[in-house]
């Protein structure tokens, strides 16, 4: 057994209202500069629809991820001496087209244009050559478009789907859709980390963060390809790759990153998960539909003794084992399996965990009438705006087995709630929808609560990363860095010649 | 006077310039060492462009490579008038699959808005001086016959002469000016080196190939820290004993 602690996540769905006030967070954090305008490390999706950069699932045109071949994980884009040959133009490498083309506004127009008979506007330019640009694209441009036959028509997930239920899930009357809010996932099997030539690309041991030196990328662009999700985005004007580093920096300092702290949905769960890394290989070489199953058994119990000691043996103090036992997202995808990884079938077991949304599933428009009774327990489920098929898709490598047991304990805890704050719901009822995904009132209570009434401290356990001692490895003096924050470049990061 | 300047004392300068200027980059400023790749902003022309550069030049350089390494045995495998045809027709395929790429990398520098905002004055040097040496190379591989059985004979020693630090320049002397301007703007190529972008061919990623594909890194070792290895990692911890009394554990669950 080789215990490592990664910092993982989980996303509840029901609970993001789009508001995008992660990705403004991040935005003017980190990618606010020449050459990331167009980077959104944190990005805000409406689904279905084909989000950004546009169709980024559809891995038959970006060749991210891995997959199975003669019965060991392999890239996507193919083996390592092709990386080689590919060095000179990558034949698979997103385009600027693909995400858009940044712009911002010729302000100073409305100021300085001549007296004329019209009103003088603000050309919109681009922010690549300086010149005016018609605007084709945003990093947001099908936002709020679920049902439209423009986007959402295109989302990858709906291959497969016949006419009848396409449209079903674009007919006006039951139109629905939810939004998916997508960092780094921070992978277990990263594939940026594997495609990149330069060896730039490393998991932080202490931590699991995947983060890029760049002083060590060349920009080969391989990672941009690699990642299925992604986001690995290259800079243009440094002639560097960057992606989300979770904000590591106030990680270190004991703060939630900036776009989970800004979350005004506070959809968001950051804790530490103990995995035993021994067993990857294991865990990626079984069938797409098992996937969420052997990535859940990767993750280890921090209240077993024997983890613990193994994980002492690998360094993990037990500072950091306590904070894992105090992890919400252990909670969620551990103990109440509610969360499921984004996309298992890409294989590179992404440590960023989906709440799978309830939506409105208890009410739909039948003949003029809109209807919210049923007498049947969990068959609105069932019969859900969204297909089960589709969230099948998105999180569980197209089983249906654990969306639908997520969310029949979801739809139990509210059961289970209704009784008890109204009191117009049979206790037996109640009793047997709880039975039905196994779980009791206790847990339902604490599951409503750590869903619903959750505090900043119960919402963001981060284990102390104890940089005092990394920094003691690193210098004689520790009273000179006192007070820093690892921030910063040892050189300007300009351009090379 | 000239031949002395142009032949001795500037290819030495050239070189110090660029072992000085690659290695104080290197180790002082990693961050601008880049491809520094415009294939995210223009990708169609690049294809035809990169591809043919790269594989026609680096063709070509090993080419002279193998010249200067073993001269002998080029004249002897050019004895044969059929080998020599075939070396020769190798070569200038490559120069120009080179030549038509770099034309192309250059037409593209100047046409694509996008590209051009990404452009600096150093670029244009290098895209230009490159067209320059390849033109004159191409030129010379058709005007003057023979080269590479030639070049061993006549241009390899002068370049040895160099090496073993005892230049000769009267080896040279004879070469018409195309091939003595193709020799200095070698050199002029090497000055600029440490300069450019160029530093990217020293980085090839070469050692990808025998990497493991997973890559982690630790910056904290808190055995490292506290002075010594803890009896822990010697022997292992009774696996019934817990580290501190374990929070309560929360109401059994199983499925």
């Amino acid at each position: 057994m080789d215990v490592r602690l990664q910092i993982s996540m989980v996303f509840h769905l029901d609970k993001c209202i789009g508001c995008h006030t992660c990705s403004i967070a991040c935005k003017n954090v980190w990618t606010d500069r020449k050459g990331a305008e167009y980077m959104w490390w944190n990005n805000v999706e409406t689904k279905p629809g084909t989000g950004y950069p546009t169709a980024w699932e559809d891995q038959s045109k970006y060749k991210g991820g891995w997959e199975q071949k003669n019965g060991r994980p392999e890239l996507r884009m193919g083996r390592k001496s092709s990386r080689l040959i590919n060095l000179f133009h990558n034949p698979h490498l997103p385009k600027l087209d693909d995400y858009y083309e940044p712009w911002t506004y010729r302000y100073e127009d409305l100021f300085d244009s001549p007296e004329g008979a019209d009103q003088p506007t603000a050309r919109p330019i681009s922010m690549i050559t300086g010149k005016p640009i018609d605007i084709e694209a945003g990093p947001n441009w099908d936002d709020d478009l679920g049902g439209s036959p423009v986007y959402a028509a295109n989302d990858p997930n709906l291959e497969g789907f016949d006419e009848q239920q396409r449209e079903e899930l674009f007919d006006v009357q039951r139109l629905v859709f939810f939004y998916l809010p997508r960092i780094c996932n921070h992978c277990l099997n990263p594939a940026c980390v594997a495609a990149c030539p330069s060896g730039a690309i490393y998991k932080r041991g202490e931590d699991g963060i995947v983060l890029i030196n760049q002083e060590r990328c060349r920009a080969w662009r391989m990672c941009v390809t690699a990642c299925p999700y992604k986001k690995t985005y290259y800079n243009w004007s440094t002639g560097k790759s960057e992606k989300c580093i979770l904000c590591f920096p106030r990680l270190e300092t004991g703060q939630a990153p900036a776009c989970f702290h800004s979350c005004v949905g506070r959809i968001r769960y950051l804790g530490a998960l103990l995995y035993d890394a021994d067993r990857l290989l294991e865990a990626l070489n079984v069938a797409d539909e098992k996937l969420v199953e052997a990535h859940r058994e990767l993750i280890l119990d921090p209240f077993d003794p024997h983890v613990q000691a193994e994980a002492l043996k690998n360094g993990i103090d037990d500072q950091a084992i306590e904070a894992a036992q105090r992890s919400p997202v252990y909670k969620y995808v551990k103990e109440w399996r509610l969360a499921l990884p984004l996309h298992p079938e890409f294989r590179t077991l992404p440590m960023l965990f989906y709440v799978p949304p309830l939506l409105p599933v208890m009410a739909r428009a039948e003949q003029g009438l809109y209807d919210t009774s049923d007498k049947e327990l969990f068959a609105p489920i069932d019969r859900a705006r969204v297909p089960m098929e589709y969230l099948a898709r998105l999180f569980a490598g197209s089983n249906v087995d654990p969306v639908r047991y997520s969310l029949k304990k979801q739809y139990a805890v509210r059961l289970f709630k209704r009784m008890d704050t109204v009191g117009d719901i049979d206790r037996a009822l109640v009793k047997r929808a709880l039975q039905e995904v196994e779980t009791s009132e206790d847990e339902a209570e604490q599951i409503f609560r750590l869903t619903s009434l959750p505090t900043m401290t119960e919402r963001f356990v981060i284990p102390p990363s104890h940089r005092e001692e990394a920094l003691a490895m690193l210098t004689e003096d520790l009273w000179e860095e006192k007070g820093g924050a690892g921030l910063g470049f040892r050189e300007p990061p300009t351009r090379g010649a | 006077m000239m031949n002395n300047l142009l032949f001795v004392i500037f290819p030495y300068a050239a070189v110090l310039l660029a072992v000085v200027a690659t290695a104080q980059r290197y180790f002082k400023s990693g961050f601008s060492y880049s491809s520094l790749s415009s294939q995210f902003l223009e990708s169609g022309e690049l294809f035809y462009g990169s591809v043919a550069w790269h594989f026609g030049i680096i063709v070509v350089l090993i080419g002279h490579l193998i010249g200067l390494l073993f001269p002998e045995r080029v004249l002897w495998f050019n004895g044969v008038p059929v080998r020599l045809y075939i070396l020769e027709s190798t070569g200038l395929l490559f120069g120009l699959l080179a030549l038509v790429g770099i034309v192309s990398l250059l037409i593209r520098r100047i046409v694509s808005a996008r590209v051009r905002a990404v452009t600096t004055p150093m670029d244009v040097i290098v895209l230009v001086l490159l067209l320059i040496q390849v033109a004159l190379g191409v030129y010379t591989a058709i005007f003057y016959r023979w080269g590479s059985s030639w070049y061993a004979a006549v241009a390899v020693p002068y370049l040895r002469s160099l090496l073993a630090l005892r230049p000769d320049v009267q080896l040279i002397a004879p070469l018409p000016w195309v091939v003595k301007l193709h020799i200095v703007n070698a050199y002029l190529l090497v000055a600029i080196f440490g300069f450019s972008r160029l530093v990217h061919m020293l980085v090839f990623p070469i050692q990808y190939l025998w990497r493991p594909y997973q890559l982690v890194i630790w910056n904290w070792n808190r055995w490292r820290i506290r002075g010594q290895a803890p009896a822990l990692s010697q022997q292992p911890v009774e696996a019934s004993e817990p580290i501190r009394e374990p929070m309560t554990r929360r109401p059994a669950f199983t499925r």
